[in-house]
């Protein structure tokens, strides 16, 4: 490459927000390079399993019927599950095996990361794999271009876009965000399963290309770390996810790959998996807590999207991808309003703050910042009390000679002295709680639970 | 299923240069050595006789837990040269 060559825009990253922002920029005639270090788009991501498209099916109208998806999701099973009980909830719908399937697909991120920035190419764009960038080019207090290792070297462009993935080394260096902490993500492990398409379709209820979600929340399913499990249906696979918040993990003494397996033969799981064969083992950080740590995402010359400016709402809904197309399209529009104005400073890209505030991106990540404060501040949520919910479900269909209205007095009582239980006096509980507290939750533990219920759902649902 | 076999699944293109560096000295005296437990391929194991923190990088899928994790400044973290490293196929 030509060292005097210099792009419009250079975007790091070749997953749904980079390409994303390649793709509305090359559609508007910029001159656009994607660099990726993968040796194909997608060689190097990871995400639980489902893909979110109201922005991908906004950008190119019925992209189902060309790229290449696996299962449609036209439901979701959600478990709360201790170590021998378990509750589930299921939402299902016909609606979502019609257009546009409720935005939510299966994928396997190898195909359909290459298919979306063969997209992007096919509009314009250049893109280059086997290729990392080091550094960025810093010409005064503006950004001017990349440094790529090897022989590709410093290639410049007006502006730079940041979607390099949660690590996101360029941002540290960039002196825009700090270093991350344990608690500000969370590690995700996946199992890729290959089953015979009919036997997962006879074991999860499915016909054609329809896909379902299971969602194990914390509980047993992480041993009580905050975290869960899940599994999604692909065509020929399952993809089999334990994911946990680092910091609590840490403190677990836990190993992180024996968590894994303890997920997958767990007797509420192992049944869905039985006879399967791993073809693939993964590993990815997702950012957590999003609102309150996000780094500064507009420089001058600079702007960072997706999971590096730590977009993902880690709540029930756990949405990463739209987040991330989301970002890189508001990205990509300010950089073309940038264009007309011939100002690439911080000011001139500040319509991407603009856009973002407008959208699902910062309303849904304000709505949800308290969340990882609420999993970190009250850890028997996701232990104790799944426990004590589950035991108290399976105690109201007991059968026995005892009049049913005993049996749910029998049954309130143990519920009772479970959540006294998850209340004992521990050094972490004394630590976190004052002594009227303390006090209050052995007399009336009940009031208790449903207060911490009442905000857990608040910053949860 | 034990973690080198599903390591062994895997396709890699391992670079000659290692993209982590570890600081044995300074894990030998680490109060915790969380790397050994996050990790989740196991690429951090403790020898037990003299506590040294042995470490190889072949099976690393380039997380990045253990750089997050570490607080005492042993690991030097980088990812691999354009096109190492794992490649998902999935």
């Amino acid at each position: 490459m030509e060292d005097t060559e210099k792009f419009d825009v250079i975007i790091v990253g070749a997953g749904p927000a980079g390409t994303t922002a390649a793709y509305v920029l090359a559609k508007a005639g910029l001159e656009v390079l994607l660099v990726e270090r993968g040796s194909y788009p997608g060689a190097k991501n990871v995400f639980g399993g489902i893909l979110y498209t109201p922005v991908l099916n906004r950008l190119i109208p019925n992209f189902w019927e060309e790229a290449p998806v696996e299962r449609q999701i036209k439901g979701i099973k959600i478990f709360l599950i201790s170590e021998k009980n378990a509750v589930s909830i299921g939402v299902e719908s016909e609606e979502h095996n019609q257009p546009p399937y409720n935005n939510s697909f299966t994928v396997y991120r190898s195909k359909f990361d290459s298919w979306y920035a063969h997209k992007a190419q096919e509009a314009g764009a250049m893109l280059i794999t086997n290729t990392i960038v080091d550094d960025l080019l810093w010409d005064g207090g503006k950004v001017v271009g990349v440094k790529a290792r090897g022989e590709e070297g410093d290639v410049y462009a007006d502006v730079v876009i940041l979607a390099d993935g949660v690590n996101s080394l360029l941002s540290k260096k960039a002196g825009l965000r700090k270093e991350l902490k344990p608690r500000q993500v969370s590690l995700g492990m996946k199992e890729v399963i290959e089953l015979p398409r009919e036997v997962i379709e006879e074991r999860f209820h499915l016909t054609g290309n329809e896909g379902i979600e299971l969602k194990y929340m914390a509980g047993d399913a992480t041993k009580g770390i905050w975290g869960g499990g899940n599994i999604y249906t692909n065509l020929e696979t399952i993809s089999v996810v334990t994911w946990m918040s680092v910091e609590p993990l840490m403190a677990s003494r836990y190993k992180a790959s024996e968590l894994m397996e303890h997920f997958k033969e767990h007797p509420f799981v192992r049944n869905y998996i039985k006879g399967g064969k791993t073809i693939e083992y993964q590993a990815h950080l997702a950012p957590d807590g999003g609102y309150d740590f996000t780094p500064k995402y507009c420089a001058n010359g600079l702007l960072i999207t997706g999971d590096a400016a730590r977009f993902l709402n880690a709540s029930i809904h756990y949405e990463g991808t739209n987040f991330a197309m989301a970002s890189g399209e508001a990205a990509a529009k300010a950089v073309i309003e940038a264009k007309k104005k011939g100002d690439y400073s911080e000011k001139g890209l500040c319509s991407y703050q603009k856009l973002l505030n407008e959208s699902f991106v910062m309303k849904d990540l304000k709505r949800y910042r308290k969340l990882n404060r609420f999993a970190e501040a009250n850890p028997e949520f996701f232990d104790g009390y799944f426990n004590a919910i589950t035991q108290m479900a399976v105690d109201y269909f007991i059968v026995n000679e005892l009049p049913k209205r005993q049996q749910e007095f029998r049954m309130l009582k143990s519920f009772r002295s479970n959540l006294r239980r998850c209340h004992a006096n521990t050094p972490d509980e004394r630590y976190r709680h004052n002594r009227v507290t303390r006090a209050f939750s052995r007399i009336c533990p009940l009031i208790r639970f449903l207060w911490q219920c009442l905000k857990g759902g608040i910053s949860f649902i | 299923m034990n973690i080198d076999d599903k390591l062994a699944l895997n396709l890699f293109h391992v670079d000659k240069d290692p993209h982590i560096r570890v600081d044995q000295e300074i894990c030998r005296r680490c109060p915790h050595q969380l790397c050994t437990y996050v990790c989740p391929v196991e690429n951090y194991t403790v020898d037990g006789d003299n506590n040294n923190v042995v470490f190889s990088w072949e099976g690393c899928l380039e997380c990045g837990t253990c750089r997050i994790v570490c607080d005492q400044g042993a690991i030097a973290w980088d990812y691999p040269r354009g096109g190492c490293g794992v490649s998902y196929r999935f």
